[in-house]
């Protein structure tokens, strides 16, 4: 076996690894905007007037973040055919990262709704405008902007954790990698093709939300024009 | 089978591999501290190479994936030569990962300490190794603990994936068990409670009070 870097085998899988890069980016994409809904839910449980409400979707978000991914997506893969729930990879795959990211957003919606000042509220009571009409017209447009930048890294960090599919068969970039690498008995260059991947994708995404961050704090005045 | 024949059975095997992930945990965690020292240092150093170096580690570590890292540094670091023991080569990727996260905290930490003590240090004379080491670190101990205390929760979910490298640790024995027995619900719902515990009651107890005693330590009570 030829030890040191094959340009030839690297150009030479690098269509299967693009084709695996799409699948990645669907699975990330689609991840996250179920953990955007998922993370809705868990802050209506927390504002909801119910304290009992409260402590358990409390409990439930405490035990999903402090627990690992990986066991999680096994969990689901392994355990709901028990109960005669059969689900592809896939779904299984994008209900468990929706799942687990849903309360990190939970999270950062709570600190986006909290971060709007208490005296917005006290000036639409006193105008007399209704909870629905508050949320839609006063709070939610100033929340949204505060949120952005914690919305954005998770976006990034779920396409990072997307690597961990591979682990229940989803036919993702490293899956990919690690099926060329074990067919072909070489895994330098599979693998160091997906850290090249990675990298030049989420290297700009990373850019991107700090650029974001920057103008969201320049258009509150936290940061001087 | 009823949940406690299970537990009776396999049990010890879970705890063995528990006591694997503490290891895996306690070695990253000084490693990644260890490291995050040194490059958030680095990051702030005047030296443009320096300083050039820290940024590429630290962009290099935060954009590519974790498992990705260890796969290359247990499967691809052996073309080169380097052969890593399956427990090495996971601390030491969950080290540099972690590492490159932490720096950019201690950087922020170090931003944070205000000028005053710089100056402070300086017009008493201080030279500048005695002034990092005796006036800014300690100071950014209360700064940087909460931030860290999160990152070191996120290591210790991290150390699950040790198991993909073939380290023998709780995720490692309880997929194990459930290719023997097929008793899913048992072996991963018990995994995920012993983590949960671990996190719940033992580390983040024990973060919360070196955020405490950091707090003290400057005199900065904290409730």
């Amino acid at each position: 076996m030829e030890m040191g870097w094959r340009w030839d085998f690297a150009i030479e899988i690098l269509p299967k690894m693009a084709v695996a890069t799409f699948n990645t980016i669907l699975a990330a994409g689609v991840g996250y905007a179920i953990a955007l809904v998922v993370g809705l839910f868990f802050l209506l449980g927390q504002r909801t007037p119910s304290k009992i409400i409260n402590w358990i979707n409390r409990e439930i978000v405490e035990f999903i973040r402090s627990t690992p991914l990986l066991i999680q997506l096994f969990f689901v893969y392994f355990v709901l055919p028990q109960f005669g729930i059969t689900l592809s990879a896939w779904v299984c795959g994008m209900i468990t990262i929706g799942l687990h990211f849903g309360t990190y957003l939970s999270e950062v919606y709570r600190g986006a709704l909290e971060g709007v000042s208490k005296t917005q509220w006290e000036a639409c009571r006193a105008l007399n405008f209704s909870t629905i009409y508050t949320y839609r017209r006063i709070v939610l447009p100033q929340a949204f902007p505060i949120a952005i930048p914690g919305m954005g890294n998770y976006l990034v960090g779920i396409f990072k954790d997307t690597p961990l599919l591979s682990t229940i068969g989803v036919a993702e970039l490293f899956h990919a990698a690690t099926a060329v690498g074990g067919y072909n008995y070489r895994y330098l260059e599979p693998y160091t093709l997906v850290g090249i991947i990675f990298l030049t994708l989420s290297i700009p995404a990373a850019m991107w939300v700090r650029k974001l961050e920057n103008d969201v704090n320049k258009a509150q005045g936290k940061i001087k024009k | 089978m009823t949940y406690f024949e299970f537990l009776n059975e396999h049990g010890v095997t879970l705890l063995l591999g528990t006591v694997t992930t503490v290891k895996v945990l306690v070695c990253s965690m000084i490693l990644y501290l260890f490291i995050s020292m040194i490059f958030g240092l680095m990051r702030l150093s005047k030296n443009l190479l320096i300083q050039g170096i820290a940024t590429v580690y630290i962009e290099f570590f935060r954009g590519t994936s974790l498992l990705v890292q260890l796969f290359w540094a247990y499967y691809v670091l052996p073309f080169f030569g380097i052969s890593l023991e399956a427990f090495t080569a996971g601390v030491v990727a969950l080290g540099l990962n972690f590492g490159a996260y932490g720096a950019e905290i201690v950087r922020a930490g170090i931003l944070a300490v205000p000028r005053g003590q710089w100056e402070a240090a300086h017009a008493l004379n201080f030279t500048p190794s005695k002034r990092i080491k005796r006036i800014i670190i300690p100071q950014i101990f209360p700064i940087i603990l909460p931030p860290a205390a999160n990152l070191t929760v996120e290591l210790l979910k991290a150390t699950a994936l040790v198991a993909l490298v073939t380290v023998v640790d709780l995720t490692f024995e309880a997929k194990q068990i459930n290719s023997i027995t097929w008793l899913s619900a048992q072996c991963f719902g018990t995994a995920l409670l012993i983590y949960y515990i671990m996190a719940r009651f033992a580390l983040v107890p024990f973060l919360r009070w070196l955020e405490v005693l950091a707090a003290r330590k400057v005199g900065k009570e904290k409730i």
